[in-house]
């Protein structure tokens, strides 16, 4: 009976092995149907080429002598835009052309993060850069990069260690950047503040310090009233529900503060479905985060109000500091916040949308 | 013996769902009547529209509704869901917007026609059916076993068609299937359901597809040997729910003209498999019906939308809905329903006592 079960088990596991490429296969011939050849050839290539470098080394070994080397362990690129945007800041920075000969390792598991920085610390890194996808259990494997001289730079994301493990930490101030959304929107001077209140995934970092400002703000003016505050987790959809249902329900409202650009999105999809006119002027402000390029664009034609960034480009600061450390100099600080801006729809500029677009 | 008025009608099947949204539509009038007002007004593209809870009952139910229709095939042919609903919206959408917008993701105007955007769409849905299909019937894999490899991988396959980017479709006309069609104040996938509806109903109607399904449903074996191929009926019940899965992938991404692959129709197959629960279908296969796991899915929205608007917290509403799911496993079990049953005949037996008293009547 167990060498039965035991059988069919395993039968299952390479028939999930086989079928997953064969879905694979079959989405591509659909797509192929359609495109050109020519694009497809390409776009295998690329997919390709991302799956041979994903977790394993990338760039040749030789000649390391008077380059740098850095082994740089990050969240999947996958994730979302912004991280899409973080990989490709830092693949563009840590080149040979810079001096530097880097590693890549992708995972949104700490444990398989871990064990990359262990082989990092076997391959004689001279800096290990990080970005964890937990705070905790790091404090043995950063123990062994200080015993083995190797210099460890966190960015993006904090960790449960002690300080003294780490050279620097580069990260975003997701309360700042939730007081200058704020402090924008008071700076409209509205006589009344209905505010349709649509938060992130309940407990993220970029939640918590993204409601926490308007929360405070609300609690202390008597015209500042949250019409409706509801979690949309980061989920466009979800979001025109909510906003819909404000509509239907008759209820007063004047400014859209949403936690992330998509849920704005589908705000916005609602309002215009109801006919209610958004933007630079209008009769409801629509406020964002994050800075994509189609949500700056969205502000440009003045559809939306702001959009508050939060920074991937966190390439340059980490540059700064390995150069500083090189030269024998020690970080200024420990804990480096890094610039963010808040783009308002009357201010901003083609150049802006370019630059700071993700 | 003579079968009471009250049997009759709890041993319907559209009995659940109906009592269900009366329930919805009875605290709804005693909270608040304005709930099913409907309002002519102008979108912001200048066209007359209804609006209201109602009307977006029908909208936002609409995904749910063409599911259902599948879910309920698939489920009574092979005694298991397909739990990569969601995952293979998340493939279809992302193929159509990789036909719509080509390589470039934000392209000035569409690559292709939406036709054979959405042509494709179908083909790549009715593909995974046809892999979760020929898992389920040929390798005898369990459905949810099976489903379960497109659930894990679907999304990343998704994000993988489009190298990771997200498209954004440059042409209005994209938003009509998930919006309004200019000059039709009812949005347009209520008329997409009800396409849906008719092409089910004259399938049903028309061929012996519904008494396969059920015959293999119910028992294999003996559906076999009277000559009906429980292989071909189970893979084909996959591939007309890969089909719906495309409809409603249209429909989503044509909401917003762009698509999130970690995000779009999240949870949206326990939805369906709920909506099939709903409609009174028995999960393990064999006897079905197909409408009442549309109205099903309609309540399911009404109450999502009732939620709504009584301001609970939308990481709240599983919570709730695993209530009905409580209910539904209470009033479907065994024990209960003989009991049920039971009191229903004394009621009516009393009834009928009563009425024998007064004038020795016959009861039909």
């Amino acid at each position: 009976m167990k060498k039965a079960i035991s059988v069919i088990m395993a039968s299952i596991m390479v028939l999930g092995l086989a079928a997953c490429s064969k879905s694979e296969e079959t989405t591509t011939k659909a797509t192929t149907a359609a495109t050109t050849a020519a694009e497809t050839t390409k776009a295998a290539e690329t997919t390709a080429a991302e799956t041979t470098t994903e977790a394993t080394t990338e760039g040749a070994k030789e000649d390391t002598g008077s380059l740098i080397k850095v082994g740089i362990i990050n969240n999947d690129p996958n994730e979302s835009g912004y991280r899409t945007a973080n990989d490709a800041d830092l693949k563009k920075m840590f080149t040979k052309e810079n001096g530097y000969d880097a590693s890549f390792a992708y995972s949104l598991k700490n444990d398989e993060q871990i064990q990359y920085a262990q082989t990092f610390i076997q391959n004689e890194v001279d800096y290990l850069l990080l970005s964890a996808a937990d705070v905790a259990g790091w404090d043995s494997v950063l123990q062994d990069a200080q015993a083995a001289g190797i210099k460890v730079i966190l960015f993006d994301r904090t960790i449960n260690a002690d300080p003294s493990l780490y050279e620097a930490s580069i990260v975003s101030d997701m309360n700042k950047e939730g007081q200058t959304a704020v402090d924008w929107l008071a700076s409209q001077n509205l006589s009344e503040y209905n505010v349709i209140h649509i938060q992130g995934v309940m407990g993220s970092a970029a939640q918590q310090g993204r409601s926490g400002a308007l929360d405070s703000k609300a609690a202390a003016e008597s015209n500042w009233t949250i019409v409706k505050q509801q979690t949309a987790e980061w989920n466009a959809e979800k979001a025109q529900q909510i906003v819909q249902s404000v509509i239907d329900s008759g209820t007063k409202f004047n400014v859209i503060y949403a936690e992330n650009d998509d849920m704005a999105k589908g705000a916005v999809a609602a309002l215009d479905a109801a006919g209610i006119s958004h933007g630079v002027g209008k009769d409801v402000i629509v406020m964002g985060f994050d800075c994509n390029k189609w949500a700056l664009e969205s502000l440009l034609s003045k559809d939306w109000n702001y959009d508050g960034q939060c920074n991937p480009f966190q390439a340059s600061y980490i540059d700064s500091i390995i150069k500083d450390l090189e030269s024998g100099k020690t970080p200024a600080q420990k804990t480096i916040i890094m610039d963010e801006k808040g783009f308002d729809a009357a201010t901003i500029t083609k150049e802006d949308v370019e630059n700071y677009g993700i | 013996m003579n079968k009471s008025f009250f049997r009759k009608i709890t041993s319907n099947q559209m009995f659940i769902p109906l009592m269900a949204l009366l329930l919805l539509v009875v605290v709804n009038l005693i909270v608040d009547p304005g709930f099913f007002k409907v309002t002519l007004g102008k979108n912001n593209a200048g066209n007359l529209v209804f609006s209201g809870f109602l009307i977006t009952i029908l909208d936002y139910g609409s995904e749910l509704a063409i599911l259902a229709l599948g879910m309920t095939l698939v489920t009574a042919a092979s005694g298991g869901q397909d739990i990569s609903v969601g995952a293979t919206i998340a493939i279809a959408g992302s193929a159509m917007l990789r036909v719509l917008c080509g390589s470039n993701s934000r392209p000035d105007a569409i690559q292709a026609p939406i036709i054979v955007a959405f042509l494709v769409a179908c083909l790549v849905g009715m593909l995974c059916g046809a892999f979760n299909g020929t898992l389920v019937s040929v390798f005898k894999i369990q459905p949810m076993i099976a489903t379960l490899i497109l659930f894990t991988a679907g999304r990343s396959i998704a994000a993988w068609i489009n190298n990771n980017e997200l498209p954004i479709v440059p042409d209005p006309k994209f938003a009509y299937f998930g919006g309004f069609i200019p000059g039709i104040p009812i949005p347009t996938t209520v008329f997409i359901v009800l396409i849906c509806i008719i092409i089910m109903a004259l399938v049903l109607k028309f061929t012996n597809l519904g008494l396969y399904t059920q015959a293999v449903g119910i028992n294999e074996k003996s559906s076999r040997l009277n000559g009906i191929k429980p292989t071909f009926i189970k893979f084909l019940a996959f591939v007309i729910l890969g089909l719906c899965v495309a409809v409603a992938a249209l429909i989503k991404v044509s909401r917003l003209s762009t698509i999130n692959y970690s995000v779009i129709a999240k949870d949206i197959e326990m939805d369906a498999i709920l909506a099939v629960a709903l409609g009174g279908n028995s999960l393990s296969g064999g006897k079905f019906n197909i409408w009442a796991s549309v109205l099903g899915a309609y309540v399911i929205q009404f109450l999502t939308t009732t939620l709504y608007k009584f301001n609970v917290r939308s990481d709240a509403l599983s919570a709730y809905k695993a209530v009905v799911v409580i209910l539904l496993v209470f009033f479907s079990a065994p024990k209960v329903r003989e009991y049920l049953s039971g009191l229903g005949k004394k009621i009516a037996s009393k009834k009928a006592g009563k009425r024998k008293l007064a004038g020795k009547e016959e009861i039909k």
